[in-house]
């Protein structure tokens, strides 16, 4: 990083005027963060829609099992497999981390704590185009001799450790390799969120004067940098094993394939935290703006979510509570799991009580962020099932688990994530998305969502086991009232899917033909409303925003706006 | 692209970005040897004799003399940093040599090692406890030789032209880092048996 000459001139900060770049400068080898932002946002939709597309494939199997699929055709066991490993690898990896965490990091730090770029803008290049070569490699995998891995996302070994236990000679090695690169990129984006906001927060900027989201996003590449280098070892450590032929999780040479659970589990688990907490952020964000009140207790959610950073690295065995840890260590893990429902619940509840006495606005944003709250709640209560080890041990491996996770995992990663994209876009591309098509989408996802996954739960409580390619080949499940459930979800599937399709088409064209939105449109006190819309190259112009106030300072009593931008400027006090 | 940064120059907490980032940048590599080194423990304590037994045929000796080039050199990289806070770039760029000369050290007595253990028949194959000192100095060697070539980029092109002197600090702490990694894989690996 060259040393830069720090210019503070008056009250504000200078810095060059820059000149037209050309297209691949601008837009795909960028260095600015925005772009950067858009980047991962795009590959991130991108990849999301081949996850859904992967969902309705298997979903089709489940419900009309054997029959030809429309846009597939027939699905063989070992690819039902593969799509079911990969649907789970690249929504979390290569949707909820590139969306929540790499794009609105990236496009909401700079501008939210007011600042013109990135601390290290190139290593932020960088980090993108590793991101990239990960998703490539992974969907390369699908095209090698054998296919792609589909030994599930938690990759257990010692399924993925040997080719003539998963039959993916090729498969197993790319989707490992596609894993530890995402990782690098993650662990460079996440030094520069932290060092960014540690170090070039705007004057006047006082630590409880950043926005919530800021924090989350934080706290979450913390919680991330912590916790993933067990498994970066433990992906060498299997690497070797799959390509070479060590035996570190090989029992018949004296490996331990129950390690490999343990370093996956202590990533994996705080890795539902980095997910969760830039979620909660943007729900902190929208439900503050549309219900036009100070976000309930900000120190009392920002030490919630510190606590459950922490806690979150003693949580890992409770998804091993059948793969033969100590019975006595059971015990432990689940107080852990029962606890850290508590900060958990405080930001729910506190999201609920910012909405107390406010006027609010049923936008498409807010409705998002609202059915965030409503629908983590059920995945989080479902949670404490799966966490006391008593029931778990019925519990484990049923839809009963897949059902609590995906109302975890969709709620964070695709309805927030919508909340996220409705407010933000006026600040994005300078124009409003369509409300009316927004409600269309909004309910479509919605009843879709809840569709899909009710009926698993049922179907899980009746013992429904996980991975099972037909399950009219077991007795017991093969009855007709389980198979209409079955079909329901899959129907409520496609519901979903087809619901998108007014978002993209709102989104594109509202890119170009949206109503204009101005600075701040919504009217909210954060600094990216400062900014022009779309921002330009440096963000605010040759001044750069200072800071007075928090950034929730909504409805305050005897101002006439009932909202108060963090840069204005105080009235001078009459004396 | 000459376009300069504001957000760089800034430092609200008053430590320098690069140093921060660096301290970071420790932070994420102290869980990855961490859950190394927690994952060779374990094993150690679960198959206790005959992983001794294995751990007898490394050569302390060996292990000794790169520790004592590997604390050395540490030693160096201060004297280095010494000389870059006083901007003398003629004695910054000489205890930087240096310092990659005892890496070098490092290394070829690292790969002497090797050599002569594959010989007897000590392969990363052999049994786990090779596997994982395969892996264990293998990754610290790789640290060891990111370092050194860190360390001849900025003595070469920054401390030549008398720029970026900051450098040799952040470079500094990753190397004293990297001692650390050693000091603790030096027993583990070579001492308890």
């Amino acid at each position: 990083m060259a040393e830069v000459v720090h210019v503070e001139v008056g009250h504000g900060e200078h810095h060059d005027d820059h000149h037209e770049l050309s297209f691949w400068s601008k837009y795909i080898f960028s260095t600015d963060h925005k772009i950067i932002g858009f980047q991962y946002m795009f590959t991130g939709m991108a990849m999301a829609l081949i996850g859904g597309y992967f969902a309705y494939v298997f979903r089709m199997q489940l419900a009309f099992p054997g029959s030809s699929i429309p846009f597939w055709g027939t699905l063989s066991p070992a690819a039902y497999n593969s799509l079911v490993t990969n649907h789970g690898t690249i929504m979390i990896f290569w949707v909820a981390m590139p969306v929540l965490i790499a794009a609105m990091g990236n496009f909401l730090i700079p501008l939210m704590i007011g600042c013109d770029d990135m601390v290290f803008p190139k290593i932020n290049r960088l980090s993108y185009q590793i991101f990239l070569l990960s998703a490539i490699v992974l969907l390369a995998s699908f095209f090698v001799p054998g296919g792609a891995f589909g030994g599930a996302w938690t990759s257990y070994a010692p399924l993925s450790a040997k080719a003539q236990y998963n039959s993916t000679p090729f498969g197993a090695p790319l989707w490992l390799i596609a894993v530890t690169l995402e990782i690098v990129a993650f662990l460079l984006g996440g030094i520069n969120f932290i060092t960014t906001t540690m170090n070039a927060r705007a004057k006047g900027m006082k630590i409880y004067d950043i926005p919530m989201i800021v924090w989350m996003i934080v706290i979450a590449s913390i919680l991330f940098m912590c916790s993933v280098g067990p498994l970066v070892a433990g992906a060498v450590m299997l690497l070797f094993d799959q390509t070479l032929g060590t035996a570190f999780f090989d029992a018949n040479a004296g490996g331990d394939p129950v390690l490999w659970q343990h370093l996956f589990w202590f990533f994996g688990h705080p890795e539902v935290y980095v997910v969760l907490l830039p979620a909660m952020g943007i729900v902190a964000e929208v439900t503050c703006t549309f219900a036009r009140k100070k976000l309930f207790s900000y120190k009392l959610i920002l030490y919630s979510s510190i606590g459950l950073g922490i806690l979150s690295f003693f949580v890992w065995a409770h998804h091993q509570f059948i793969s033969g840890v100590d019975p006595r260590a059971t015990y432990l893990f689940t107080t852990t799991t029962l606890l850290i429902s508590i900060p958990v619940a405080i930001m729910l509840f506190a999201f609920v009580a910012t909405l107390y006495g406010g006027s609010i606005r049923f936008t498409t944003a807010m409705l998002f962020a609202l059915a965030f709250t409503g629908e983590f709640l059920l995945g989080g209560v479902t949670g404490i099932w799966l966490g006391s080890s008593g029931t778990d041990i019925y519990l484990h491996d049923t839809y009963f688990v897949l059902a609590h996770f995906h109302y975890t995992f969709v709620p964070i990663a695709i309805i927030a994530t919508f909340a996220a994209i409705y407010y933000w876009f006026p600040k994005m591309f300078g124009r409003k998305m369509n409300e009316s098509w927004g409600k269309i989408h909004f309910w479509g996802t919605i009843i879709g969502f809840n569709g899909i996954f009710i009926p698993l739960f049922i179907l899980g409580a009746g013992g429904q086991h996980r991975r099972i390619y037909n399950f009219q080949n077991y007795p017991d499940l093969a009855g007709a009232d389980m198979q209409d459930m079955r079909v329901f979800a899959t129907m409520s599937l496609i519901v979903m899917l087809v619901s998108q399709i007014p978002f993209l088409i709102n989104f594109i064209v509202s890119i170009k033909r949206g109503e204009k939105a101005g600075k701040n449109p919504w009217k909210a006190n954060t600094l990216e409303w400062v900014a022009p819309s779309p921002p330009p190259h440096g963000n605010f112009g040759p001044v750069l925003p200072e800071v007075y106030r928090g950034p929730y300072e909504y409805s305050v009593d005897g101002r006439e706006k009932d909202y108060w931008p963090q840069n204005e400027k105080p009235e001078p006090e009459a004396s | 692209m000459a376009h300069q940064i504001v957000a760089t120059g800034r430092s609200r907490t008053g430590i320098p970005t690069g140093r921060l980032a660096v301290w970071w940048i420790i932070g994420s590599e102290i869980v990855i040897f961490g859950g190394l080194i927690a994952t060779y423990l374990l094993n150690r304590f679960n198959h206790g004799p005959s992983w001794s037994a294995e751990a007898a045929h490394t050569n302390t000796f060996i292990g000794a003399a790169n520790t004592f080039w590997l604390l050395t050199s540490s030693l160096f990289v201060v004297f280095a940093h010494a000389a870059s806070e006083r901007q003398d770039a003629k004695k910054t760029r000489m205890w930087i040599w240096l310092t990659i000369m005892l890496g070098g050290f490092f290394m070829g007595f690292k790969s002497y090692e090797y050599v002569t253990e594959i010989l007897h028949g000590y392969t990363i194959f052999t049994s786990n406890f090779w596997s994982f000192y395969y892996l264990a100095t293998g990754l610290h060697g790789f640290h060891v030789l990111c370092g050194m070539v860190i360390m001849a980029i900025i003595a070469e092109n920054d401390i030549k032209n008398e720029r970026n002197w900051h450098r040799v600090e952040n470079i500094g702490l990753y190397w004293h880092f990297v001692d650390i990694v050693w000091i603790f894989l030096f027993p583990l690996m070579y001492i308890a048996k």
